[in-house]
């Protein structure tokens, strides 16, 4: 196995491009993932900021808006609810607006009573909720404060989508790479293949070395991309922290920078295994003693 | 030990290198197969070591239906047989010692089980100071030499070779001849393949000839 890490390292140039093909191939989705995560992480953050504002009908009294509120609240979906009468809705305009006199010269107060409400964390419900509350007869519009929030789940659920495609591809491109790499490696060794076959040698025993060479590419390509992805998320670190604090928010990247360590090299080797074993499996036949 | 009968050989493309051949070679013998070039014996002996496999006929070695033999079963059924090539192959980017130890390595034998072998068979052809030399480094006789320890290090009942003394002169020739006969005279079964006639004619042992893939 080490014999086979030694070979690699005779051929410093062909080795070191094809770990560097596997391993930008790698860091590719590995940082699409970790930059979703993060969004993720964020819209779970604004999650809790998020209210549906119900206005309501004008021929609503307020002791029927009070049950409507108590009603609304026993929903499970329901986290909490802020009654607010159409007399609290002026007053708090009043304040804030310090058009007192002008309101005051209206026949009748033009601002409706609203309900705020809170929805549990379940985001799946989100729109389904506020259809549920617009159709309430009482209701006049359901405001969802955050619809922004939604089309920037969609957005994330794209990209999280883009990321597992992205993962398919580069992974087969993985298997190619090293693929090709091992049967060059079977070709320049043909004379040896055959000499060893004759002296008795098993597939199994022949095959054994390409598949170390292979395990070798995908999991140095695998450390390689793990570094890319350290050093790019340390370049992207500093914007996001200033960026947050001009929003006032104590969000940092994430890395993932174990979870990577981990998985990059296995992820690697797996498929450099797995491109060896296609490649001799498809050439090793064709070397035969004559 | 080695019993064609009735052998065919077609290859490909359809050309008959051997033809209803039958012969028996006995454990323990030693024997030459020669015949003009074409005459098929390299084709024989590539059948008696599962190189090729006969269109038609049975082959038998060492008990072994070889048309029978599963393609799994090559590997273990050549370990049984030593075989000795004109051109060598050896491994040019290997030592001596490395190229006679490969029999055993791929056998799976341990480390000092096979220094210890790799040298007794360097030792056997005159080459134990030659171990951890390049075969670039050696002359054609050496390199052949070092050939036939390869096929003996790993003590094969069966020793083929394939015309081994075509590229040498003749005191080389013999020297390489004398060494067959001493691997036959521990009970190995010898089979050589050549048309250098003025040599074998002054050795007392058998001649298989092959005329245009038939018994002469
Ligand atoms: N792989 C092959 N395909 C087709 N014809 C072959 C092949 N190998 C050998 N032959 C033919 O079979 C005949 C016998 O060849 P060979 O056994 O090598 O004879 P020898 O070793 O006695 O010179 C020759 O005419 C040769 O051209
Ligand atoms: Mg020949």
């Amino acid at each position: 196995m080490l014999f086979s890490l030694g070979r690699l390292w005779r051929q410093p140039v062909a080795s070191l491009m094809t770990i560097t093909v596997i391993g930008i191939a790698l860091v590719l989705p590995a940082g699409l993932f970790v930059l979703s995560e993060n969004m993720s992480s964020l819209s779970n953050r604004w999650d809790s900021a998020s209210q549906i504002t119900l206005f309501l009908q004008q021929d609503v009294t307020p002791p029927q808006a009070q049950k409507l509120s108590t009603e609304i609240a026993s929903w499970s979906t329901i986290e909490q609810v802020h009654y607010q009468s159409a007399q609290q809705s002026l007053d708090e305009f009043r304040q804030l607006s310090g058009l007192g006199d002008l309101l005051d010269s209206l026949p009748n107060n033009p601002l409706p009573a609203i309900i705020i409400v809170e929805p549990t964390d379940e985001k799946a419900t989100l729109s389904g909720l506020v259809s549920r509350l617009n159709d309430l007869p009482q209701v006049d519009q359901a405001k969802l404060d955050m619809e922004w929030l939604q089309r920037f789940r969609s957005i994330n659920k794209m990209v999280q989508r883009g990321v597992s495609i992205l993962a398919i591809l580069l992974a087969l491109s993985v298997v190619l790479a090293i693929g090709n790499t091992i049967r060059l490696a079977i070709l320049s060794r043909e004379a040896e293949i055959r000499v060893m076959k004759l002296v008795g040698a098993t597939d199994r025993f022949i095959r054994r070395p390409f598949l170390y060479t292979g395990f070798w590419y995908g999991f140095l390509g695998g450390l390689f991309a793990w570094i890319t992805l350290i050093f790019s998320m340390g370049l992207l670190s500093g914007p996001v922290n200033e960026l947050a604090g001009h929003y006032g928010s104590d969000f940092s990247l994430h890395w993932f920078g174990g979870f990577m360590f981990l998985i990059l090299p296995i992820a690697g080797a797996t498929l450099g295994i797995l491109g060896a074993w296609l490649a001799v499996g498809r050439h090793l036949h064709q070397i035969e003693p004559s | 030990m080695i019993n064609f009968t009735d052998v065919y050989k077609r290859y490909p493309n359809n050309y008959e290198a051997l033809s209803g051949l039958s012969f028996q070679l006995d454990e323990g013998e030693m024997a030459f197969l020669t015949g003009h070039s074409g005459a098929g014996k390299s084709t024989l002996l590539k059948l008696i070591a599962l190189i090729e496999r006969s269109s038609h006929g049975q082959v038998l070695v060492s008990n072994q239906n070889l048309s029978s033999l599963p393609k799994r079963k090559i590997p273990f059924y050549r370990r049984q047989i030593g075989i000795v090539f004109q051109d060598h192959n050896l491994l040019h980017d290997r030592t001596v010692f490395d190229n006679v130890a490969l029999p055993l390595v791929i056998a799976g034998e341990n480390h000092r089980e096979i220094g210890r072998r790799v040298r007794a068979a360097l030792d056997k052809v005159g080459l134990l100071s030659k171990e951890r030399s390049l075969p670039i480094a050696l002359s054609g006789g050496e390199q052949q030499r070092v050939g036939i320890a390869r096929a003996v290090v790993n003590r094969p009942p069966i020793l083929l070779a394939d015309e081994p003394t075509g590229n040498l002169d003749p005191d080389l020739s013999r020297e390489i001849m004398q060494l067959f006969e001493q691997f036959n005279q521990v009970g190995v079964t010898v089979f050589v393949a050549t048309h250098d006639i003025d040599l074998i004619q002054t050795m007392p042992y058998r001649q298989v000839i092959l005329k245009q893939g038939r018994l002469a």
